[in-house]
């Protein structure tokens, strides 16, 4: 996940960084994966919201939302918080 | 030599002349917070800001600590920043001095050397910026208002040089040189402005390949100040090092640079030799006694003792190279050491030139005297007492106490 | 969209790019991070940021990794108001200078209770009784948790952290919570607001409100910290509905020093039959275990007294009085 180590010569002046964190995965940090009833889910995107990770995004070309599996922690807020219980979290 | 740059003559305290420099230096950031007795440098910069002399915000924080953070994000932010401190006021900068100088930031500041607190003292002495010593920022130590004034400018050229991006401290000895009336010849407004020239930010390079100026820019954003884990931290220490080595030469180029132009210099900008090229005893020291110690030489030499005098100007980086060949003729030397190092083998500048000539092929006796702690003052009689203890180092080649006081009642 | 009127969708938020991103090392179920995502889709344009230590600046930036998509600064842990001050006194010169563009830049300085309560509130007052032109936002977790759950002057009372620990002598924190808001209120600043995640509207109106606001705003924002709190990682945002229902944390603005409620604890001041025990809120964290313990009990009782006495006086400065008996 990181890149090789640069000696001193090389490394960037007092750390100064710009490699987005989207490049590490904190997906395989979960234990439970949220499960999605697509009958259920109203697309009210409080789910997109609430996720700390940003786990779960709105694709407007697809008029649907999607589970971002390399970053979801698990947490389960949006299983929670979901007010047409749509979403369950089982066991990944 | 002569400069060809037309000169006035201002009556300028040490403080003053600070303030002075600062004006002419086109800085676009002050934060400070007044303490005695740097009060003078930031009053004076208010009046020019409250005048319309500057075109530079003042900001008035609320402590030292944040007039550092405020510097330090000021500069990150691509602003040339300045400020001035001094004994507890630097003491409280403490933990952001290194943050500076490991964000590679080159705020400058002036300190007015002042005693450290217990027991509250409000004059000068060294323990302030000794203190600091392994704070990641130059030191330059000067002994007159003409130094200081020259120094100020000099200051902003050595840390925005490109392979240097290091914080400076100019320091000049708390009431003595702050707030001692001198004659000091100021440059012309636009001859300093084009010496100070505008911040040059270095570039960086990102990891997408891009070569982007060294600042918080939403057009180019960059994470500065991050945490680096023990697998990266070091390598980043490594550069500060770097840097501090590169400064060595840089300091004595920008020196070169400013003799030129304004017709002064201070040695090679790194130390100043002060008739030492035949001398068998030397004192070293920083700051202003060293004008003291010039006078006490001239009575010596008049006398057919070989004196001289080795003030060391820029004390981080440390000149090691240029104290070994400064001395090698000299059979006692006397370290004059303005602090303490409690508990220490000796004050720091001992134990640095000290170490210095250890690997040395001359070898001279060098001995220690802590001197003037809290503004206590030291006549050119006793400095004359410190020769003559040289003198008798040499004759007998015994040292009867490595380490003395000057002064003290024991 | 006019954000700061509340003219906008979720939608429109949903899709508006994340500036705090994915892949932050918070634990599972953090709020704070929760509520940096949505501050930063608050913003207007170009957006410098600063983060004093604690938990979310260490979480967002290990090198050489950062969250951050925006240009951001850390220097220490008590220094995000001087931070702010010093960039946004640069931006203005160098803008004068004509050395940057000539836009409006915003800074958000973002800190967490230890950063603000304690160790940093000098430079927070500091910079506010300066008047900078800044945002910063206090995510409260309510103790010092990056650095183990350590206690502080945000911490509410009867809660076990690792230094203000429940035992059989004490019953955790003997201390109430510092009133920060009312502190900040008291500096006579421009704007001051409290929000909680669960009420995303709000707080993101809140948040564009005090980017827009000409001189410095104080945002105090709940974050439930699953880790510290002992609670269920899936209902920190559940936590902060229940801290608002319990007037626990009430929501409400200070714009020019009037108070004034928000909508969320409006609607309990009309109908209090609707405030919520703060036993409620207090049974769904293990920080508050002890508290269900015959010992320890009462001061369940000193909590709802404290809360209600804090709502009451909230109430009298927005002009409301609460009528009858309290919950």
């Amino acid at each position: 996940m990181s890149s090789k180590e640069k000696s001193w010569k090389e490394a960037s002046p007092a750390g100064v960084c710009w490699k987005a964190s989207t490049t590490y995965l904190t997906g395989d940090w979960k234990t439970y994966a949220p499960l999605r009833d697509l009958e259920k889910c109203t697309k009210c995107l409080l789910c997109v919201l609430f996720c700390p990770d940003g786990a779960i995004h709105w694709k407007p070309e697809k008029n649907d939302i999607e589970f971002d599996s390399n970053f979801c922690k698990g947490c389960g807020i949006c299983a929670n918080e979901c007010p047409s219980k749509a979403i369950v979290m089982k066991i990944e | 030599m002569k400069s060809e740059v037309k000169q006035e003559v201002l009556g300028l305290n040490g403080d003053e002349a600070v303030a002075y420099a600062a004006k002419q230096s086109d800085i676009d950031v002050v934060a400070a917070y007044p303490i005695t007795p740097q009060t003078i440098i930031v009053e004076k910069f208010s009046e020019y800001a409250a005048n319309g002399e500057v075109n530079t915000e003042f900001v008035c924080t609320e402590s030292e600590h944040s007039a550092m953070a405020a510097c330090l994000s000021a500069s990150a932010t691509g602003a040339r920043t300045f400020t001035a401190s001094a004994s507890a006021g630097l003491a409280l900068m403490h933990e952001m001095l290194f943050v500076t100088s490991g964000c590679r930031a080159p705020v400058v500041m002036a300190v007015a050397n002042r005693a450290l607190s217990a027991p509250l003292n409000i004059h000068g002495d060294h323990s302030d910026t000794m203190a600091e010593r392994d704070s990641g920022w130059i030191q330059i130590y000067a002994e007159n208002a003409q130094e200081v004034y020259d120094s100020i400018f000099q200051a902003f050229r050595i840390g925005e040089h490109l392979d240097v991006q290091l914080p400076v401290i100019v320091g000049l000895d708390g009431f003595t040189l702050s707030h001692t009336l001198e004659n000091v010849q100021v440059l012309p407004d636009d001859v300093a402005k084009k010496f100070v020239g505008i911040r040059q930010l270095p570039t960086v390079l990102t990891h997408e390949g891009k070569n982007v100026p060294y600042k918080l820019d939403p057009s180019n954003p960059m994470t500065m100040g991050p945490v680096a884990m023990p697998n990266y931290y070091f390598e980043f220490k490594r550069q500060q090092e770097e840097a501090m080595r590169n400064a060595l030469k840089v300091i004595q180029q920008v020196h070169e640079e400013y003799a030129q132009l304004s017709g002064r210099r201070y040695g090679d900008g790194l130390l100043e030799q002060y008739r030492l090229e035949d001398a068998e005893i030397a004192v070293v020291c920083l700051g202003s006694t060293g004008g003291t110690v010039k006078t006490v030489i001239e009575e010596l030499r008049a006398e057919g003792v070989k004196a001289g005098l080795l003030r060391i100007r820029a004390f981080r980086p440390f000149p090691v190279e240029g104290i070994v060949k400064a001395l090698r003729k000299a059979k006692a030397v006397a370290v004059m050491d303005r602090s303490m190092s409690f508990g220490g083998n000796g004050g720091a500048l001992y134990q640095e030139v000290r170490h210095a000539l250890y690997d040395a092929r001359a070898h001279p006796h060098v001995t220690n005297y802590i001197y003037g702690l809290g503004g206590r003052d030291t006549s050119p009689s006793q400095i004359r007492k410190i020769y003559e203890d040289l003198r008798k180092i040499v004759q007998t080649k015994h040292v009867d106490a490595p380490i003395k006081y000057v002064g003290l009642r024991e | 969209m006019a954000i700061s009127e509340g003219k906008f969708t979720i939608k429109d938020i949903a899709g508006k790019p994340d500036l705090f991103l994915s892949g932050h090392r918070a634990c599972a179920g953090c709020a704070s991070a929760t509520v940096l995502r949505l501050i930063m889709k608050a913003t207007r344009g170009p957006t410098i940021v600063t983060n004093a230590t604690g938990c979310m600046e260490v979480a967002s930036t290990i090198y050489p990794y950062t969250s951050w998509a925006v240009p951001w600064l850390h220097t220490a842990f008590e220094t995000a108001g001087a931070n702010a001050s010093g960039i946004e006194t640069a931006l203005k010169i160098l803008r004068k200078k004509g050395r940057i563009k000539d836009e409006q830049v915003d800074v958000i300085a973002f800190a967490g209770d230890g950063g603000t309560f304690d160790i940093g509130i000098q430079a927070l007052s500091g910079a506010v009784e300066r008047g900078h032109d800044f945002l910063y936002v206090l995510y409260d977790n309510e103790a010092y948790m990056n650095t183990g759950i350590q206690r502080s002057g945000g911490t509410p009372l009867g809660a076990f952290t690792t230094t203000s620990q429940a035992g059989s002598a004490v019953p955790g924190k003997l201390e109430n919570k510092k009133p920060i808001a009312d502190i900040m209120v008291a500096h006579d600043m421009p704007y001051v607001a409290t929000a909680a995640p669960y009420y995303w509207k709000d707080l993101i109106v809140k948040a564009r409100k005090g980017i827009e606001v000409d001189g410095p705003a104080f945002l105090h924002v709940f974050a439930p910290c699953p880790r510290g709190w002992r609670s269920d990682p899936a209902k920190s945002i559940e936590l902060s509905r229940l801290a608002v229902e319990t007037c626990i944390f009430p929501l409400w603005e200070a714009v020019n020093c009037e108070y004034q409620l928000s909508a969320p604890s409006k609607v309990i001041a009309l109908a209090p039959q609707k405030k919520k025990p703060v036993k409620e809120y207090l049974q769904a964290q293990g920080r508050f275990r002890h508290l269900f313990t015959p010992k320890y009990e009462k001061i369940i009782d000193d909590i709802q007294r404290f809360t209600d006495e804090r709502w009451n006086r909230l109430l009298k400065k927005c002009g409301l009085t609460q009528p009858g008996k309290t919950a």
